[in-house]
């Protein structure tokens, strides 16, 4: 046995200047796609109705908010059928949304595990992105049907739609390692949760165009961090043409919010074993 | 000092570990209290940070220095909260130390717990490969020894069918086994072997018998003195968060022993909460006594006051020698029918019969245990050295044994 060959670990107080080991990262990469696949499992498990709820939820809401605001309110949607104008928009804005509750109390759902075994804490919130991601693609699914429906072609545009859902997956992933983090601390603040998410959906622009919005007060809708992603998931799936600047100010939030979130996250990490 | 010796497998320098106690986790009722909590709680970390409220420090581990070489078996033992189970979280990398250095060489894995990850609505094969790729196995590795595994855990039939349908003792063998096929360099092993049923727990003792003979650096955490004798060669002793000794476990073990005796001929339980409360030996004129004669019969009184529903638990008092070795143990449902309510006080007693021990010095020690999985709940603790003396004893150099009963014997002509 040649003891000099085998691999030093070293364990040291945590630095105030710690960072992610990526070398370490890579290699629990298996674990992070097991952990993604067993909330998967268990999501389409545990239910009765499997997949068939990933398609009954978004749809019911759907058919609950033409009638609310496109029929009753008539609230515009820049001249197409409202259901095929709200889908596409619920189908980023629920993506997004299912992934902050999911991400934000990750850490606490995995107490036990964080308690009794080591590996990169950081997995945790970002394996719980997966179930949102399949909930998405089966949306995806209905909103194709309703286009051949409502007679409407995808355009070669289409192809920005992994672009603008992986932006918008990285503001969730920034979002959500802030959120868990904290979570672990302050255990009442999963309450704020789907609290912040419920007031967080009527300032984005799911259920109502941007020219909704008076010109004056538009600047505030762009402050959103989110409005150039699902703007631009929504745009890209029916053809409508794209707004860069809000493209661009997403773009630019989300890599604040990933630095700051990432960073939040790093500097807690250690803690969590203590504390949870 | 930044290098690992040759021939070390762990190497700990000056490690400490503070908890804050009471500092940071609250418990908020209500949104309002949330918000004052998370408003004021920057002041109250500054706080505690800045000293003002240095006793709520606690040090569970004080500059722990230690090297352990490879292919060695090494017993962790100490009381409750001498920072037995804060080292071997250190050591496993869950949570960090506030001071000093740890170098350990070879691929670490930790048993802490048996089934991380394990979820009920997956299959058996699915945990599998779920709580292998926690423990740090890849992919290929668990294709690889797939069938060992279930071979082990004895659930082959059962292997596609969700673990919530597994019998508890299907559960842990499964979680156990996977545990047990993880190769390592260095294994860590918290007291995870007091699960299943005894059979089993036989088996997983050899498991890791096994590996400490395969040259694998062991490191075993452990209340059950008689697994750390049978295991392991070499013995640490934690008190109060410092190494109080380390050596060969035949030197360490009656050291421990001793170090919980009380001579005073009464233990008292300090722990206002908890179920045992008193221990003491009294003769067969109730006198509370430190020493008994080989031909004189004592009773062992153990006061309790119930915390939990009387089927709940089990009393046991164990007698070990000033070696370390098991004597023998008995558990009052042998003999006794107990009803007993939860917050009173009660003394159980338990006859030690004359003209069985040999004269020497014993250690008792009392257990009270949940009975339903055989997870300790209350430790066993040594409470009282009892003497026996040479009064009475008249044996004759011929008669061999740790015990001397005297047995009926028979003769019938055929």
């Amino acid at each position: 046995m040649s003891s000099t060959t085998k691999k030093i670990t070293t364990i040291e107080p945590a630095s105030r200047f710690s960072h992610f080991d990526l070398q370490e990262l890579w290699s629990y990469r298996e674990l992070a796609v097991m952990m993604m696949l067993r909330d998967i499992k268990v999501r389409y498990k545990q239910t009765i109705l499997g997949v068939a709820w990933a398609v009954i939820q978004p749809l019911t809401t759907m058919l609950i908010f033409t009638l609310i605001f496109g029929r009753l309110a008539k609230i515009p949607s820049d001249g197409l059928p409202y259901p095929i104008f709200v889908f596409s928009g619920l189908l980023a804005w629920n993506f997004f949304s299912s992934a902050l509750a999911a991400g934000g109390t990750s850490l606490l759902s995995a107490g036990g595990m964080i308690s009794k075994v080591y590996f990169p804490r950081i997995i945790v919130p970002l394996a719980s992105i997966g179930v949102s991601i399949v909930d998405y693609l089966v949306a995806v699914l209905i909103l194709f049907s309703m286009m051949i429906y409502y007679q409407i072609a995808p355009t070669l545009q289409l192809l920005w739609m992994p672009v603008f859902l992986f932006g918008l997956a990285m503001t969730a992933v920034g979002f959500c390692s802030w959120l868990s983090a904290v979570t672990v601390t302050y255990r009442d603040f999963r309450f704020v949760i789907p609290f912040m998410v419920q007031i967080w959906m009527y300032v984005t622009p799911v259920i109502y165009p941007v020219s909704f919005i008076p010109e004056a007060w538009r600047w505030v809708i762009y402050l959103n961090p989110i409005l150039g992603w699902v703007q631009g998931i929504r745009s890209s799936f029916l053809g409508l043409p794209i707004d860069w600047l809000a493209i661009a100010i997403s773009f630019s939030l989300t890599i604040i919010i990933m630095v700051i979130g990432l960073r939040f996250f790093e500097k807690a990490e250690h803690r969590f074993a203590d504390v949870i | 000092m930044n290098q690992i010796e040759d021939n070390i497998a762990v190497s700990v320098r000056d490690l400490s570990k503070e908890y804050m106690l009471g500092g940071v986790e609250q418990h908020y009722d209500s949104f309002r209290d949330l918000l004052l909590g998370m408003a004021s709680a920057p002041f109250r970390r500054k706080e505690i940070l800045s000293g003002k409220k240095k006793e709520n420090l606690f040090l569970a581990l004080d500059g722990i220095n230690i090297d352990i070489p490879e292919g060695q078996s090494t017993g962790i033992i100490g009381r409750n909260g001498a920072g037995k189970s804060t080292l071997l979280k250190v050591l496993s990398k869950i949570t960090k130390p506030t001071s000093g250095k740890v170098k350990m060489r070879g691929r670490v894995a930790s048993l802490l717990e048996v089934g991380s990850g394990f979820h009920p609505e997956l299959s058996g094969r699915e945990n599998i490969f779920m709580n292998a790729s926690i423990l740090g196995m890849t992919r290929q590795e668990v294709l690889r020894k797939m069938d060992d595994i279930v071979a082990f855990a004895e659930v082959e039939k059962f292997l596609d069918t969700p673990v919530k349908r597994y019998s508890s003792g299907m559960y842990v063998r499964l979680a156990f086994s996977v545990a047990a096929h993880v190769d390592p360099d260095i294994l860590l092993v918290d007291e995870v072997l007091a699960v299943g049923d005894a059979k089993f727990q036989q088996r997983c003792i050899g498991k890791l018998g096994e590996a400490g003979q395969q040259g694998r650096t062991v490191v075993f955490v452990s209340h059950n003195m008689g697994l750390i004798q049978e295991l392991c060669s070499h013995t640490i002793y934690l008190k109060d968060g410092k190494v109080e000794s380390y050596g060969e476990t035949s030197s360490i073990l009656p050291q421990y022993f001793r170090d919980g005796v009380e001579n005073t001929g009464v233990w008292i339980q300090k722990d206002e909460s908890a179920c045992l409360r008193a221990v003491r030996v009294v003769d067969a004129d109730n006198n509370n006594v430190l020493s008994i004669g080989y031909d004189q019969q004592c009773r062992v009184q153990i006061d309790i006051r119930p915390n939990r529903a009387d089927k709940d638990f089990v009393i046991a008092t164990r007698l070990v020698d000033e070696l370390g070795r098991d004597i023998l143990t008995s558990w009052d449902t042998d003999t006794l029918v107990r009803t007993t309510e939860i917050g009173r006080l009660y003394r159980v007693e338990c006859e030690m019969p004359r003209g069985l021990l040999r004269p020497g010095r014993y250690f008792i020690l009392i257990m009270i245990r949940n009975s339903n999985h055989g997870y300790l709940d209350q430790i066993e603790e040594t409470t009282l050295e009892l003497e026996v003396s040479n009064l009475g004893f008249t044996m004759n150099n011929g008669r061999f044994g740790v015990v001397l009963p005297t047995l009926k014997w028979d003769v019938s002509e055929l």
